[in-house]
């Protein structure tokens, strides 16, 4: 079994870069921009790699992404840009993400400043969350003269890149790295620091001109079941598995409630870690799971047993009591609603159980009295809230569609233009 | 199954493949493992003056992630002694009888030092002897080489110095560094040849170390031009070749041409014999994948021959030089436009923008029913340059259409006899157009 504690793909050798940066056809108007939610020039990066000029691919891509270190790892690239690669039809798309990764690895090893940054402007601008969508909006905000300062409650930044991303995908030093990057533009990052408790909002709109809230979601929801508290947290698992591996409960079975890609994450972990046999719990059928189709292929030939239309009633000693569930008419989410099967009750058997069942609405929006989109912070088209001089981005905003690290990049960087016009007057 | 067999003036081989004279037929050892592997022949790597190499004699263009598409020497003739080569060359051609054993030589331009070299290269058995007018480095500077080839007169007087000497048949190799390749050919063929062969290698320098700013290869702290050889040099050699087909002199005598430059397939080989070569010389390709590489090129073009219906090389050689063509005699009232096959098409839009940056604006994207915009060409305004062809990545998805001009068929040259001063006045030319219904948008 391969270790479950490095980085799944190893990075392309320069041949390999070489040769594949000069499969891609350099598409006019290329598919794969439009399909990139931060719209990297693609191509044109790509080109770059195949002339040997891996400064000016590596500018490309900062240019639309500044986190595309992380991107290149852990972006659905099969449903992003690969998935419109021209080639697909009937070659094998350009390996697009692999690409960047080469870039931005070069970028790294350089130290490479990801742009010049404007004179100072005098501006302040604070934000709540050092996250993708916080660091991309802090980015780009320094990159036209703003002093920035990001407040963040836990002890490292990065986000979910740094403390929910499973090593195999990202190394821990990738995302740290990149919150390196983002203070080398000058931008001031201060971990430890929760806005909304240890700093108050009147206190930031007071020392700030502007203040952007990128905080993520909330903790993971309880299932409600008897024996919850035997039951480990799927993000704070994933979470050990990268900041503390040897610390990480090993057990020959396992057993993960979701099946999200947080599920999946979890599986893999324990898969790797040793466990013999892992099931995915879930109360709906593989129609309805919100994992990427190919993160589900992956865990498959992982070895990962998948008990769907099972709803867990009791967590004890032995495992995980369930009941078998029926699919009825679809519920509030548009997914058929599944009720319980009478009498089908049955022990699956497990050392060890994980949940990974979503996350609560961002506790913020209450906090701070924002208006609300169903639990989310509501915000107009450039990324203001109900509250004067606040805007908002990342997953805390996505009210509707797929939470990803790119939508949160994506976010950071329109916010950070929309706030820039506000500070300096623009429209 | 087709016969490959050849008869190149009176040098018999299994089959058109010979080894070029170059380091793969630098050595008996090598040249019995080629005889191995099924070559036909070997031109032995060239015998005469002594010489001393030097290192990094070898450099590269490599492209887009390709290695190799063609190499650049420095390297100059055999650099071992005389008496070896000479003795290897009798062992190969005694223990292969059945394939062409020729011997490349170069000596000092005197009558007395050919002659020497000439009765010397005959004693070993060997089939015939090229004459090597072409390496443009080194040798040329001692007034050797291409310092002959370039010179149709010194041409002459070194062959005509061999041909009296010679009993067996003489292949004057001319060199591609000049001007007009048939000017050396007509002196050889003066002198008596038996036979021509071309090209020898092209003058390059490959490149400059964007690092150190050394010249590519780096030969201690110097650089220079050496001679460039393989895929990428195809087209000039397939030129020069068709040059001598279609020359009067030349091909009036009626010598066999033995063709190289760039040959690594047999689809390039089968393309040299269409334009005139009888034998066909490998260097590149052998230097870059080995001997084993005469398997295809044999099985590939046995079984084009086959496919064609072409029994003998003979059926192949020069089939296609009677459409080698001056401009002049082009029809001017040809007329082909492109077609894109929408099924095929994949969207890369490379025709969109070549077309509308580099030729003649004529692709229009056009969006339909919200999907990805597809390239669409306006035939009207399509001059059929070909450039879209060229650039579309899926096979066959751009045809090159014969669309009709409706104008009778004229060329520049029947043009220039017939109405003069259209081919010499601007306000000629527009009426004419005008009246043949020529619209250049």
């Amino acid at each position: 079994m391969a270790d479950a504690l490095t980085e799944h793909l190893p990075p392309l050798s320069g041949q390999e870069a070489l040769v594949e940066s000069n499969r891609c056809l350099y598409c006019y108007d290329a598919p794969c921009t439009r399909a990139c939610p931060t719209h990297i020039d693609i191509p044109r990066f790509i080109r770059k790699i195949a002339t040997g000029n891996l400064t000016g691919s590596a500018r490309t891509i900062f240019d639309a992404n500044l986190l595309g270190a992380t991107c290149a790892r852990v972006c659905p690239v099969q449903e992003l840009c690969e998935g419109a690669c021209v080639l697909g039809a009937d070659h094998k798309p350009i390996a697009i993400g692999r690409l960047q990764r080469h870039a931005m690895d070069y970028a790294a090893r350089t130290g490479l400043a990801p742009f010049a940054t404007a004179p100072a402007t005098g501006r302040r601008v604070a934000v709540a969350g050092a996250g993708p969508a916080g660091l991309a909006c802090a980015g780009y905000l320094a990159r036209h003269g703003h002093a920035v300062t990001v407040f963040e409650k836990r002890p490292l930044g990065g986000g979910l890149s740094t403390y929910g991303i499973i090593v195999l995908r990202e190394p821990v030093d990738i995302a740290l790295a990149e919150v390196e990057m983002i203070r080398r533009l000058g931008v001031s990052v201060e971990t430890g620091a929760e806005v909304g408790s240890s700093i108050t909002m009147d206190d930031l709109l007071a020392r700030f001109d502007a203040v952007f809230l990128s905080a993520g979601l909330g903790a993971t929801p309880q299932l409600g079941i008897p024996g919850e508290e035997r039951i480990l947290d799927g993000l704070a698992y994933i979470e050990q598995s990268k900041l503390a591996p040897e610390s990480l409960p090993r057990a020959g079975s396992v057993a993960v409630i979701g099946a999200g890609n947080t599920a999946i994450d979890c599986a893999t972990i324990a898969r790797r870690t040793g466990a013999t046999r892992v099931t995915i719990v879930y109360r709906r059928t593989e129609r309805e799971m919100t994992a990427y189709p190919h993160e589900i292929d992956f865990i498959r030939r992982e070895g990962v047993e998948f008990r769907t239309l099972t709803q867990p009633i009791r967590a004890t000693e032995a495992g995980l009591e369930c009941v078998r569930m029926q699919l009825g008419d679809p519920d509030a989410s548009g997914r058929a609603a599944p009720s319980p099967v009478r009498g089908s009750e049955f022990l699956l058997s497990a050392e060890l159980i994980i949940k990974a069942i979503g996350q609560h609405r961002p506790p913020l929006a209450a906090q701070l009295g924002l208006d609300t989109d169903r639990g989310f912070i509501r915000v107009n088209s450039g990324y203001e809230t109900s509250l004067a001089r606040v805007w908002a981005g990342g997953d805390c905003i996505r009210a509707r569609g797929a939470a990803s690290t790119v939508m949160a990049v994506q976010d950071g960087k329109l916010a950070a233009e929309a706030i820039h016009r506000t500070l300096t007057g623009g429209a | 199954m087709a016969d490959l067999s050849i008869n190149f003036a009176g040098i018999r081989s299994p089959n058109p493949f010979w080894l070029a004279s170059a380091p793969p037929s630098n050595s008996g050892a090598q040249v019995h493992r080629a005889f191995e592997a099924g070559w036909g022949g070997a031109v032995w790597k060239t015998i005469g003056a002594p010489v001393l190499n030097v290192s990094n004699r070898y450099g590269a263009l490599h492209h887009a992630g390709r290695r190799m598409i063609a190499i650049n020497n420095v390297e100059l003739i055999s650099d071992r002694p005389l008496e070896v080569n000479l003795r290897e060359i009798g062992e190969v051609k005694r223990a292969w009888p059945d394939r062409a054993v020729i011997v490349s030589a170069m000596v000092e331009s005197k009558p007395e030092a050919w002659r020497e070299i000439i009765h010397r290269i005959e004693d070993t058995g060997a089939d015939g002897v090229e004459l090597n007018y072409g390496c443009p480095h080194g040798m040329s500077e001692r007034g050797m080489g291409a310092a002959v080839g370039q010179v149709p007169e010194y041409c002459e007087q070194i062959t005509r110095w061999v041909m009296e000497a010679a009993h067996i048949p003489v292949i004057v190799k001319l060199t591609p560094n000049i001007t007009n390749i048939t000017y050396p050919a007509r002196a050889a063929v003066a002198a008596g040849a038996n036979a021509l062969s071309l090209i020898n290698t092209l003058n390059s320098i490959t490149g400059v170390d964007l690092d150190t700013l050394e010249i590519s290869p780096n030969i201690g702290g110097r650089g220079g031009h050496g001679g460039f050889a393989g895929p990428a040099v195809k087209p000039i050699a397939l030129n020069m070749l068709s040059a001598l087909g279609v020359d009067e002199v030349v091909s009036k005598r009626g010598l066999p041409i033995s063709g190289m430059g760039g040959i690594s397939t047999w689809r390039d080989a089968a393309e040299f014999l269409l334009l005139g070569a009888t034998s066909l010389q490998v260097c590149t390709a052998v230097m870059h994948y080995g001997f084993r590489i005469i398997e295809d090129l044999c099985d590939g073009l046995s079984n084009w021959m086959d496919s064609k219906g072409f029994a003998t090389i003979n059926d192949v050689v020069g089939r296609s030089l009677h459409r080698i063509s001056d401009f002049k005699d082009f029809d001017l009232s040809f007329r082909a436009v492109a077609r894109i096959d929408e099924a095929k098409c994949i969207r890369c839009d490379l025709c969109y923008v070549a077309c509308n940056d580099a030729a003649h604006q004529c692709i229009d994207l056009v969006v339909r029913d919200g999907a990805r915009a597809q390239p669409v060409v306006r035939e009207p305004d399509c001059v059929g340059c070909r450039l879209c062809y060229n650039v579309c990545p899926v096979d066959g998805c751009i045809a090159m259409a014969e669309s009709p001009s409706g104008r009778a068929s004229v060329t520049w040259d029947q043009l220039s006899r017939t109405r003069p001063e259209v081919t010499e006045d601007w306000e000629a030319m527009k009426r004419y157009r005008g009246e043949q219904g020529i619209h250049i948008h």
